[in-house]
């Protein structure tokens, strides 16, 4: 195909994202929404994603798969290298339309947060999953409709034969996100992007769906890029963990180290602020500030920067409870730390 | 027995039908459209036949609507005009949603589009429905064809709006984010995915402007911009036996009647398609 063959670096990992940044123009002026974030993802990993609302998680998702509304004027630089099936390396975000076209759903999928609108009302979810085999296997349509079929019972949907002539609005929930699982497998893609898959689920089909999720990529050793705001479920299925903050990693680390030796403030904040571990804190009476009375959960104080006028110091600063002065100059870097560790910070908590 | 694959149907068609009223509009609408196609192919009498002795006969047994102010049977011609009134409904409805839809859909889905297409629809829609349909026809000529044309015209610009509106809704939707993320092109995406979701209203719009066309085209021809007076439509028959109606009522009053009687009919059923349609009273099986 016509990909410029720019001489790139080649990548071991599925997917090398450098320095991504990408901007918006709104009524208040150019917003910076993700800025200068690094990941990479190992084939069959997951790497999770996590930040609250407004954080740039979800933006820097739909970067790589180049879904940004066309009115909202996204500009987007930066890397995103990523390895295709036949072993060659492309960078995501200055591929031609057309090629990313052949790539999105076949080689890169994405699942999105909200099962109830992401399916098309008026096509059965058969007809929704075999348009994925047809457009990018080239299926014809009575085998397109037969794979449709085995991706249902991939997904564990109870009579398949049957659900796959049904329309989404006869699915609940759980089994539509099932569906959108199988319409994003159809091609047996080699990364999955799942922008918040079970936020809009409740907590019991949450798990089937996440521990389905799992069995789907071990079985097919597919890279996962997981963006959520829910810190158990990281803990439970994520390899590697990956904080923003106002647009910028601060901390990513594999998923035990950070949750055993949070180094950035923000980190810890997040942390405290699981019931559990709050609970536990309080129990060692580490966390007895008279103000808060006993047993209140914790919370970060102060509010998230506006993008539009961003502290010229640490975007953490102004909420930091370790802040210095030197905090509110510049923004600090992204150090690495130790292996697979990389903390945005000046002052960092220093494990023994 | 009836086969398994006509189920959906049947319950669709049971649930639109549920209201009597839909009902009866149907069942009206089906006796108007089945002697309409159906009599002047067994029946070889001339609706344009005149008996200058029979002038202006009340109804009887042998005319069942009187004679108009030339003889001619007026059953027989509303009958034969109902061809010509169903004909213009349903050519000028489907021309108006064919190029409605399309310009609504383009509006609608490409930015670019939008004010360029609907400052024109605006124009378009801010003169009433019959002076432009008046003005339409003396450009273009009294005919047939040209009424249709007319009216087309006419009725598009209303198409467009709601099309537009409801092409607005769907491109913001998910699904459409997800099937570009599934690689779809965006014809493909507008075919598949935005076309199919705007078959109701579409549907609705159908039916109303089908009613609406009958009227107008009565209108028109009445004004006597509309058909000529040779072809018998309930519009021509109205304009051309009014000096007389206060003689014999009943020339224009049949049809009036059937004007009115089938553009309600066509408003019932479209409200009918409608209220089905609507997901907001969609209960989930």
């Amino acid at each position: 195909m016509s990909a410029p063959e720019t001489p790139l670096a080649p990548a071991a990992a599925r997917l090398e994202v450098r320095h991504l940044s990408t901007s918006f123009a709104t009524d208040g002026g150019r917003i910076q929404s993700v800025a200068d974030v690094s990941f990479a993802i190992q084939p069959g990993q997951t790497l999770a994603l996590v930040g609250e609302s407004g954080s740039g998680k979800s933006v820097t998702s739909l970067s790589l798969m180049g879904l940004h509304a066309r009115t909202s004027q996204a500009q987007v630089s930066g890397q995103a290298l990523f390895v295709q099936r036949d072993g060659r390396t492309v960078d995501l975000l200055t591929l031609p339309e057309q090629h990313k076209r052949s790539l999105r759903g076949n080689e890169l999928a994405m699942i999105f947060q909200e099962p109830m609108t992401s399916l098309n009302p008026v096509l059965t979810v058969g007809e929704q999953i075999a348009e994925a085999a047809r457009l990018h296997l080239k299926m014809d349509r009575s085998a397109a409709h037969a794979h449709a079929r085995r991706m249902l019972e991939l997904v564990e949907i109870p009579a398949a034969a049957q659900r796959v002539k049904e329309y989404p609005h006869q699915l609940s929930g759980g089994m539509r996100q099932r569906v959108m699982i199988a319409l994003a497998m159809a091609c047996q893609p080699t990364l999955l992007i799942a922008d918040e898959p079970t936020t809009a689920l409740d907590v019991t089909i949450q798990a089937q769906i996440l521990a389905l999720m799992g069995r789907l990529q071990k079985e097919t050793g597919m890279s996962m890029l997981f963006v959520t705001h829910n810190l158990g479920v990281v803990a439970q299925y994520a390899d590697a963990v990956a904080v923003m903050y106002a647009g910028r990693i601060v901390e990513s680390a594999p998923v035990h180290a950070l949750f055993a030796t949070p180094e950035h403030p923000y980190t810890r904040g997040l942390l405290a602020c699981l019931p559990g571990v709050a609970r536990r804190r309080e129990m060692a009476g580490q966390l007895t500030t008279p103000s808060a009375p006993r047993r209140r959960l914790v919370a970060i104080a102060g509010q998230v920067s506006s993008p539009l006028d961003p502290p010229p110091g640490c975007a953490f600063a102004p909420r930091c409870t370790s802040r210095q002065t030197d905090c509110e100059t510049a923004m600090p870097s992204l150090e690495t730390t130790a292996a697979q560790r990389r903390v945005r910070c000046l002052h960092r908590e220093v494990h023994a | 027995m009836i086969s398994p694959r006509f189920q959906p149907l049947i319950r669709t068609l049971r649930r639109l039908f549920a209201r009597k009223v839909v009902l009866a509009a149907a069942v009206l609408l089906a006796c108007v459209l089945g002697v309409a196609l159906l009599f002047p192919a067994l029946s070889s009498a001339d609706p344009n036949a005149l008996s200058i002795s029979e002038r202006l006969h009340a109804p009887s047994s042998v005319h069942w609507a009187g004679t108009d102010e030339l003889g001619r049977d007026v059953m027989l011609r509303i009958i034969h005009g109902a061809r010509y009134s169903l004909l213009i409904g349903f050519v000028t409805a489907a021309g108006a949603v064919l190029l409605g839809t399309l310009l609504g859909m383009f509006a609608g889905f490409f930015r670019r589009l939008d004010a360029p297409l609907m400052r024109v629809v605006d124009a378009m829609m801010s003169f009433p429905d019959i002076l432009l349909g008046i003005a339409l026809v003396s450009i273009l000529g009294v005919s047939l064809w040209n009424v249709i044309l007319a009216l087309v015209i006419v009725y598009t610009p209303r198409v467009a709006r709601v099309v537009r509106a409801t092409t607005l809704v769907l491109r913001e939707l998910l699904f459409v984010d997800a099937a570009r993320a599934l690689g779809v092109r965006t014809p493909l995406i507008l075919w598949r995915h935005i076309l199919p979701n705007l078959m109701s209203p579409i549907l609705v719009q159908v039916t109303f402007i089908f009613a609406y066309a009958i009227l107008a085209e009565a209108g028109l021809s009445f004004l006597g911009v509309g058909v000529p007076p040779d072809i018998p439509t309930w519009g021509t028959m109205i304009a051309g036996s009014l000096d007389y109606a206060d003689k014999a009522f009943w020339t224009i009053f049949s049809p009036g009647v059937a004007i009115v009687l089938t553009a309600l009919s066509l408003q019932m059923l479209g409200d009918g398609v409608r209220d089905l349609l609507d997901p907001k009273l969609k209960k989930t099986v």
